[in-house]
């Protein structure tokens, strides 16, 4: 079974969308789609890395990413410029870098269109391993650092005053956005991959009350987005990322429809 | 030895320097199990930083601070909650410690907002926000209660039941509380100590001692100390144990 590429893509993908859900949600409550974006451009180094010293992918992006956000940390405490600007200067450059350095491994093939937006032929037996595995490890942490990061997302006064160690939880969670790029880049493709968080969060923000249900609807919308768009990129000869992505804007249009039918109801 | 058990939190000369100003300086001060300690001050005079030291909000103080328990309700004169987030009052209770229904549901009619339990907290008026606050503040049974003007825009009749019912709590849990309040009417009936605060510590002391410091008088006006000998004429009498009373 797992000889079908397509089985294969459609498992991984299914795997990247659990993960994304819970996290997605926390990018957007903690306003961090930048962030994001700017650890995924920085992935394109990771992935020259890997390729130039015969790495595993998902490993050297996850290095990568992880030392841009440290990065980011220190630029943040000892510069004066905006946390923005940071992101920005980060992301393109470490794009940039990873662009040139690309170039000077002339005697590599590569796909680039695969690595930018994913590629559902490219997802091996082992990728999956490290996507299952790689995946229930982040949501593992994700559980146990989910107090206090959530209480320090909603105020990070209360959560500092009644002892939950907000700052730790912040450094882990920069970490396991690290992660979910890391296992998931060969899917989404690593210009899309905030899509992937943000779009299903941003849906489930919609049509949810509560926290836990806005973190339910977004792995549900991850997953229809994932299953939708990995047919229609079998059906239509797409790449990969940018239908799973189009199906989770559709997702998200229907969202907004079902917000005008609240309020023409509370009216 | 005995009453330093009791101690929860002790401030020894701590300050704190907020882009090259200080905004607080010396203050010393201890809260123990069971008694009410109270800040007050002008605006500006450091009372919401001093208990931002106590609870360790800020770290890189002047002095130094010693808690001696992790068991902390906070109620923030100022909370800014995103809205991009969905969050009910319950899941508000929820926030920092996992409680059974019972008790969510007990403190939230302490405070008179049970009927507000599966509201979205963003569509809460002030008071009744405020109220959400101190019932999640409380809920979670702390040893030490830091309340950082707990009742603000609460209606005039629940600002009494609520300070009652901060009083009732101190003496329920045994717990210690760190109150700012800007009500001298309260401050004087229900407080053990009181820190009168101005940049540094201007006064402290009990409410008698306070009131009758020439500083606190400068600070507050005469009238401020005209609330307190009239609350000094009201203790003219003690309770004995067989529930009379009996004069002075």
């Amino acid at each position: 079974m797992l000889d079908d590429f397509f089985i294969r893509a459609l498992i991984a993908g299914i795997g990247v969308a659990i993960v994304t859900g819970p996290l997605g949600c926390f990018v957007i409550w903690r306003r961090l789609s930048y962030f994001g974006d700017t650890l995924s451009h920085s992935a394109l180094l990771g992935v020259t890395l890997a390729y130039s010293m015969e790495f595993n992918i998902a490993f050297s992006v996850f290095i990568i990413s992880s030392l841009i956000a440290l990065t980011l940390i220190q630029l943040q405490k000892r510069t004066n410029l905006p946390g923005d600007a940071l992101l920005g200067l980060l992301a393109h450059s470490s794009l940039a870098v990873g662009l040139v350095v690309i170039g000077f491994l002339s005697f590599i093939r590569f796909d680039i269109m695969g690595l930018l937006f994913g590629d559902i032929l490219a997802v091996t037996v082992d990728d999956l391993f490290i996507i299952w595995i790689g995946g229930a490890l982040i949501l593992l942490v994700l559980k146990l650092i989910w107090k206090p990061l959530f209480a320090s997302t909603v105020n990070y006064e209360l959560a500092e005053a009644e002892g939950l160690n907000p700052d730790r939880a912040k450094a882990i969670f920069t970490i396991l956005m690290a992660a979910i790029i890391a296992i998931s880049i060969k899917m989404v493709g690593l210009l899309l991959i905030t899509g992937m968080l943000i779009i299903p969060a941003a849906m489930a923000r919609n049509i949810s009350s509560s926290p836990q249900r806005m973190v339910m609807y977004s792995i549900i919308g991850g997953l229809l987005s994932v299953i939708l768009g990995l047919f229609s990129s079998l059906e239509f000869n797409t790449a990969s990322g940018p239908s799973i992505i189009a199906a989770s804007l559709f997702l998200f249009i229907l969202s907004l429809l079902n917000i005008k039918q609240s309020i023409k109801l509370k009216n | 030895m005995k009453s330093d058990q009791n101690i929860l939190v002790k401030l020894n000369k701590a300050g704190f320097i907020l882009n090259n100003k200080w905004l607080v300086r010396g203050v010393s001060l201890k809260v123990e199990k069971g008694k009410i300690v109270t800040l007050i001050g002008p605006n500006g005079s450091g009372k919401s930083t001093t208990a931002k030291i106590a609870l360790g909000i800020y770290k890189k103080i002047d002095g130094s601070v010693e808690k001696y328990t992790n068991k902390v309700g906070y109620v923030p004169q100022k909370i800014s909650i995103d809205w991009t987030l969905p969050l009910r009052v319950n899941d508000f209770m929820l926030l920092t410690e996992s409680l059974d229904k019972e008790t969510i549901d007990e403190a939230l009619s302490l405070t008179g907002v049970i009927h507000l339990k599966d509201k979205n907290l963003g569509d809460l008026s002030g008071g009744e926000f405020q109220r959400v606050l101190l019932a999640r503040a409380i809920s979670k049974k702390p040893e030490l209660l830091v309340l950082d003007e707990p009742v603000q825009g609460v209606d005039f009749t629940g600002e009494i039941a609520l300070y009652e019912l901060i009083k009732k709590i101190s003496d329920e849990l045994n717990c210690g509380i760190l109150l700012i309040s800007h009500d001298l009417h309260t401050v004087m009936s229900a407080t053990d100590h009181v820190v009168c605060l101005n940049g540094h510590v201007c006064c402290s002391g009990s409410p008698m001692d306070v009131a009758k410091n020439n500083e606190y008088k400068a600070l507050f006006g005469e009238q401020a100390s005209q609330i307190l000998s009239r609350y000094e004429h009201r203790h003219d009498h003690v309770h004995t144990s067989e529930g009379e009373i009996k004069k002075n």
